[in-house]
């Protein structure tokens, strides 16, 4: 039996010796090609990873591994750069670039002896809700596969078959939470910078951390928005995401948006006792859109805590409605601005226009990037036209200001954790949800997650039940700045609570054998 | 016909001296192999972000302090967009909302009518100083049709100096700029050398009637010496003014300064105004800088600059250095202009008056006219001299003493210059300069003299 702690319940395995790194890192990528249709993956580093693999097992050996993550398979979405490794942003613009340098986190995972299996799939410059918009094709959920979704979806008509009915895994980062979910590692990094981790998260039924912003350095992260972004952290329960934080928070000098302060990492506690909790349940969340599904679950969620001795209280960010727009003219005109080192000159894709620097320029930039990344550019610059400074993107950070103040006065006022609603419903079959353009969707998609990356705060998506489809549905914690701590105890607490059900998948029984066994296994409603 | 009054403002370019760039850690060196000084960052290589320089911030503040600003205790870093090929990121890291030191004074003295005897003082005031990235270079190959890329300079930290329009011709712009040169090469915060591009001048120029609104204003750029720096401003107020008497008008227009023509020529590139879309760069915080009654009790020394520690380790101001020479030497100010205005003539100066019983007032005048248009005539330095100090001092000693004359002591000199390594009382020996003292013989050179010349002292006797 496995035991519960801050260690991750694989590595537990490995230190007995009842299974090695290399036979941990050859079933994860057997598993990984045969599961190759739901396009998780753009890079598989499979020699590498055996190496890497090669070396965990003489540290296991000599009884000295670097730390619990020793020999663990990780994968890490391709907006992170990796030396030596392709990074691609699933965008042309990148195809084939090789970077120099690891990002900061991909270093500490690897100091850290973790066997990086690749790179995963993304919306191209993680721009989307979806996963659905890189070059190198759509992710599909691996749930779409799933026993669970087969046996509750009813198929339109006779023609239709298994392939056209498969539903989305979320995004941007939906390649890694595809990844988790499907078994293939045990932990992947994401980046989240309006709900990137915790939107997939919650459609592939894993858990998805958007740490506090400058807990975790970006150093090597590709900005979207580097006001807002984050490194995100997916695993299969609480206790890998804060071994996982663990490995990755503290002051980085190459960041200078880092805190300085220093981080111990922690261990989560078993919560038995909430009765000194506080839990608020923001009434804007009741969101447009809102599937009466995950109301009712929202709801259950909250009566879960009232039950167990919780204080549990409406609270109001009166501000909510407004973060949309707000998130539209903030994220365009840094999007305007970090693009624009993307020019073919120094590295990636370069046009063979070449009349001038000027026409070479513009042609490289219209072969390298998507509708959805031009599209941002050209509103980003519009705002910060002289003319249009002061009205759009002063006011922006005007509003964003007032949004993060809801959440201090909330938190101000005695109130612990928020609890509310990840998505708008589950997911939704990829015929359907490409019949919106992709600013639609995200300005849909994005409305109960963005809030969190205005003001900066800690929030997780977990994994709570499978809705009438048979598709996940999670519910979101959203926690003070800079406690993690907390945020994950209670997370952790109400994981347990709920007992999420493993998905069952063909792929992944054929190719266990006890390993990926995980300790939970009965559901929740 | 009315008179016309010009106006001319200075944006300054000063690349600061420290050993690595403004926000990355690859080095700084002049004609460094292309390419061979390049971080991931300054290629703007995605994922890279910037880290500030704190030997830059320093630099920035003594600088502010040395000319009278206020120093920011908080200032802030813009990025200003524009695509250029020397520019990888796109964009330039500048502090365009809040810059670090503002509201400065700068004096500077001129020469009234060319005479070194009367010099009056002038005062431009400074608008700001901000810190920002110096782009790299890019030289267009026309017969390759290609332009070639070099980013060592990519990414430098710099100091933009602005100058108010409170000058009014070329010799006070070219005063000014050569006072504030002085003055960075004394604190150190930059070499301040043209030639090697480490101090940049923009001039802005325009003309109008007294009483009447400031004329439009010209930019002009590829300034390459303070000499041309004079000519450029003189020919552009020239230019506008006569533009303006034969009815045309003056565009505002950037200019090229052609040195071989010694006129200024629109400058091809320009294409209209550019919006530079200003963002607040939002990988820097706020830079935050103390005086001793803001520090925090226990903060981190390593990640503090205190304003009042950098005022008090200042060295002497070039105006400062000047009234000390006057007063401690009894030279004229003029003397001291001239003596800071070469390097190494004031250590020269000091260091023969150290060796010599001679008055430095009248060390001033071997200093000032013989070393100082020999040093000219052959386009030496100070530090190339072939006459060092110990040298000179020796000489003016023999002539203090009264030894030689000193017609004698000019002809040492030049003996001295040929650099054969002689002493000068080896070149008065040699040459059989020696003032002869003893009156037994001096009476037997005149006696031989008269002896000699009988006739003529017939003639001088009879009157």
């Amino acid at each position: 039996r496995p035991q519960s702690g801050s260690r991750l319940q694989v590595s537990a395995a490995l230190k007995e010796g009842r299974v090695s790194p290399t036979e941990l890192c050859q079933r994860c990528l057997a598993l990984l090609r045969s599961t190759t249709f739901l396009n998780a993956y753009i890079t598989v580093a499979g020699e590498a990873a055996l190496k890497q693999a090669e070396e965990s097992e003489k540290r296991y050996r000599r009884g000295q591994p670097l730390g619990v993550l020793d020999g663990i398979p990780i994968a890490v979405k391709d907006n992170f750069n990796t030396a030596g490794i392709e990074t691609t942003c699933a965008s042309n613009m990148l195809k084939g670039y090789i970077s120099p340098y690891n990002a900061t986190v991909v270093q500490k995972l690897l100091d850290q002896g973790a066997v990086l299996l690749g790179k995963t799939n993304l919306d191209e410059f993680a721009m989307g809700s979806g996963s659905t918009d890189g070059v190198f094709g759509p992710v599909r959920n691996p749930w779409s596969y799933s026993r669970q979704y087969k046996e509750k979806s009813v198929p339109k008509s006779r023609s239709e078959d298994e392939e056209s009915n498969w539903v989305i895994a979320g995004g941007s980062s939906g390649g890694s939470a595809a990844a988790v979910s499907s078994f293939t590692c045990f932990a992947a990094l994401g980046s989240d910078t309006g709900g990137s981790t915790r939107n997939p998260a919650a459609h592939c039924g894993v858990v998805g951390l958007k740490p506090t912003y400058g807990l975790i350095s970006r150093h090597g992260l590709i900005p979207l928005v580097n006001s807002m972004d984050v490194p995100g952290i997916l695993t299969r329960c609480v206790d890998d995401a804060a071994v996982v934080l663990g490995s990755l928070a503290g002051h980085d000098p190459k960041d200078s948006t880092t805190v300085q302060d220093d981080f111990k990492p922690f261990e989560l506690p078993n919560l038995t006792d909430v009765s000194k909790l506080s839990i608020g349940i923001p009434k804007e969340y009741r969101a447009p859109g809102l599937s009466s599904e995950i109301l009712s679950l929202w709801s259950k969620a909250a009566d879960l805590f009232k039950n167990a001795g919780a204080k549990v209280i409406e609270v109001s960010l009166p501000h909510t409605c407004y973060s949309i727009v707000c998130y539209h003219v903030l994220c365009t005109t840094e999007v305007a601005s970090n693009m624009a080192r993307f020019d073919g000159l120094e590295y990636g894709h370069r046009s063979d226009m070449n009349k001038s620097t000027e026409s070479m320029y513009a042609a490289t930039r219209r072969e390298g990037f998507n509708d959805v990344v031009r599209g941002r550019i050209l509103s980003g610059n519009y705002f910060l036209l002289k003319q249009n400074y002061e009205n759009y993107f002063i006011k922006a950070q005007k509003v964003r200001r007032l949004i993060a103040n809801d959440f201090m006065k909330v938190f101000g006022s005695g109130v612990d954790i928020l609890l509310t609603p990840t998505t708008l419903s589950d997911a939704v079959p990829y015929e359907e949800f490409i019949k919106e353009d992709n600013r639609t969707r995200s300005a849909q998609d994005d409305i109960l997650t963005q809030a969190a990356n205005m003001a900066g705060l800690p929030a997780i998506n977990v994994p709570t039940a499978l809705s009438e489809r048979g598709l996940p549905v999670g519910l979101q914690f959203i926690g003070r700045s800079f406690q993690e701590k907390q945020l994950l105890t209670v997370a952790k607490w109400f994981e347990k609570q709920v007992k999420f059900p493993m998905i069952e998948l063909e792929e992944v029984k054929r190719h266990d054998h006890g390993v990926f066994q995980h300790q939970k296994s009965a559901s929740f409603s | 016909l009315a008179p016309w009054v010009p106006v001319v403002g200075l944006e300054i370019h000063a690349q600061i001296s420290s050993n690595s760039k403004l926000f990355s850690g690859s080095q700084v060196q002049f004609a460094a192999p292309p390419n061979s000084l390049v971080s991931f960052f300054d290629a703007s290589l995605p994922g890279t972000l910037p880290v500030l320089n704190r030997r830059c911030v320093e630099a920035a503040v003594m600088t502010g302090l040395a000319l009278n600003c206020r120093i920011n205790k908080k200032s802030l870093f813009d990025r200003k967009h524009y695509f250029y090929a020397d520019l990888p990121a796109g964009y330039q890291i500048t502090q365009q909302r809040v810059p670090i030191a503002v509201n400065g004074s700068l004096s500077y003295s001129l020469c009234i009518d060319n005479k070194m005897s009367q010099m009056v003082t002038k005062t431009v005031r400074i608008k700001q100083i901000q810190l920002e990235q110096d782009s790299g270079k890019s030289l267009h190959d026309d017969t390759r049709s290609q332009t070639l890329v070099d980013l060592n300079r990519a990414g430098v930290g710099l100091m933009e100096v602005v100058m108010e329009p409170d000058m009014c011709c070329g010799e006070e712009a070219a005063a000014a700029v050569r006072e504030l040169q002085l003055i960075l090469q004394t604190l150190g915060s930059s070499q301040a050398v043209m030639a090697e591009g480490q101090l940049r001048v923009d001039a802005n120029v325009s003309v109008h009637h007294p009483g009447e609104p400031y004329g439009v204003r010209t930019e002009v750029k590829n300034i390459n010496s303070i000499r041309f720096l004079a000519k450029a401003v003189d020919y552009e107020i020239q230019r506008q003014i006569e533009e303006l008497e034969n009815g045309g008008t003056i565009l505002n227009e950037t200019r090229a300064f052609d040195s071989k023509l010694g006129c200024t020529v629109p400058m091809r590139d320009k294409e209209g105004k550019q919006d530079y879309r200003f963002m607040p760069e939002p990988n820097l915080p706020p830079l935050i800088l103390y005086d001793a009654k803001s520090l925090p009790a226990n903060i981190n020394h390593q990640q503090v600059v205190n304003i009042d520690w950098i005022h008090e380790r200042l060295p002497d101001l070039p105006s400062v250095k000047r009234a000390k020479l006057v007063e401690r030497y009894g030279i004229l100010p003029e003397h001291s202009f001239t003596l800071l205005n070469e390097d190494g003539l004031t250590e020269f100066f000091e260091n023969v008056v150290k060796q010599t019983q001679m008055k430095p007032k009248k060390v001033i005048g071997w200093i000032l006219n013989d070393l100082l248009s020999y040093l000219k005539q052959h386009s030496l330095r100070v530090k190339e001299s072939p006459v060092s100090s110990c040298l000179l001092a020796d000489l003016l000693n023999l002539l203090e003493k009264k030894e030689i004359s000193s017609t004698a002591a000019k002809q040492v000199f030049a003996e001295l210059w040929k650099g054969e390594r002689k002493t000068p009382l080896e070149i008065v020996k040699e040459k059989k300069l020696e003032v002869i003292q003893d009156q037994k013989e001096l009476e037997l050179i005149c006696q031989a003299v008269i002896d000699g010349q009988e006739n003529e002292v017939i003639v001088m006797v009879l009157g």
